[in-house]
């Protein structure tokens, strides 16, 4: 996680940049006395992460969130409590830490940012994910392309050189490979349970030792799967 | 009796790191010198607001320095000369030798 610190008291940022240093994944890029620099600097670079005093003279730090089109996250540092409130008005700023900072009190503005920057992570992945596998793909069959809604797709069974994919409107027989399909499919929805089956969690009705019925057909799930397949389903 | 500072912010901080305490201590001394030249300069020209700044960063170090009831002076202090009121100003000036003296011992 990348950092810059904005304050302009030399003792403020000395202090913040070794509280920092107590965190190998914490790495401070820059430094800035006053708010101005660090608007030239942020024109040109990111970051993930800001400490930001708010008490400066000519801009101070509420000024210099304003001026922010995409802010990083912030943690406001202040000598002050009294601005407190106003930091809620601002969904980019994650903690406030009143002077002197006490490390402790630091190690939990750090752990609410790094939650919310996985927050983030996980959500621009899944984003990306389902950018990249759509709602549905398209079939050769005879030279004719026929759209799939993957939703629903139920099961999809590898036969040879053909795959069988039940959908539950249609079956089809396609010329590919599981692995192929595989990769169209979402993670969060199909997993595999077998090296030939390809299932739809959201369809299963029933499991029973080691096969799981899925509309109406009995598909086997192999033993090195049936993890898997158990930390997916949502157990009472 | 004058209030006595500690260093066990600092320290707490520091984690043992000489070479930190040292660098800090340092950057401390020069800083609060000039801060405190700038403050006295404003109280001279009668510059109430601005001396209300000086006041908000020496505080810091006032805190830093663990001298709590010197802390709520010089905060009382800042909110009056914000409002032009320098009734503190004395015990301020207090606080500021009492640093001083402490900071010319390190």
């Amino acid at each position: 996680m990348n950092c810059i610190i904005i304050d302009d008291e030399a003792t403020s940022r000395t202090i913040i940049g070794e509280l920092c240093s107590s965190y190998k994944n914490l790495n401070v890029v820059e430094v800035f006395s006053n708010a101005i620099e660090a608007i030239k600097y942020l024109n040109q670079n990111r970051t993930d992460l800001i400490f930001l005093d708010i008490h400066m003279p000519d801009f101070n730090g509420f000024d210099f969130i304003r001026t922010l089109k995409d802010p990083p996250y912030i943690i406001l540092t202040t000598a002050d409590a009294e601005f407190a409130i106003q930091a809620f008005e601002y969904d980019c700023i994650v903690d406030y830490l009143v002077k002197p900072i006490k490390p402790e009190r630091f190690k939990k503005s750090i752990q609410k940012v790094g939650a919310k920057l996985n927050e983030k992570i996980t959500a621009s992945t899944n984003n990306k994910e389902r950018q990249q596998t759509g709602d549905d793909f398209y079939i050769n069959i005879n030279k004719r392309l026929i759209k799939i809604d993957i939703q629903s797709i139920y099961l999809v069974q590898a036969k040879g050189d053909y795959i069988y994919l039940k959908t539950d409107n249609k079956n089809y027989t396609v010329h590919s490979t599981l692995k192929k399909i595989e990769e169209k499919l979402p993670d969060h929805i199909f997993l595999k349970i077998h090296r030939s089956y390809i299932i739809n969690i959201n369809k299963i009705i029933d499991i029973e030792d080691n096969s799981v019925l899925i509309e109406k057909d009995v598909v086997p799930v192999s033993r090195s799967n049936r993890p898997e397949l158990m930390k997916r389903l949502n157990l009472l | 009796m004058k209030e006595q500072p500690n260093l066990n912010y600092i320290n707490s901080l520091s984690g043992g790191d000489k070479s930190f305490k040292i660098k800090l201590f340092s950057i401390i001394k020069k800083e609060f010198k000039i801060e405190k030249k700038i403050y006295y300069d404003n109280i001279k020209s009668e510059k109430l607001k601005l001396c209300s700044e000086n006041v908000h960063k020496i505080k810091h170090k006032i805190s830093i320095l663990g001298l709590e009831n010197s802390y709520k002076i010089a905060e009382q202090h800042e909110n009056n000369l914000r409002e032009g009121n320098v009734t503190l100003q004395d015990k301020f000036s207090d606080i500021l030798n009492n640093v001083t003296n402490y900071l010319k011992k390190l």
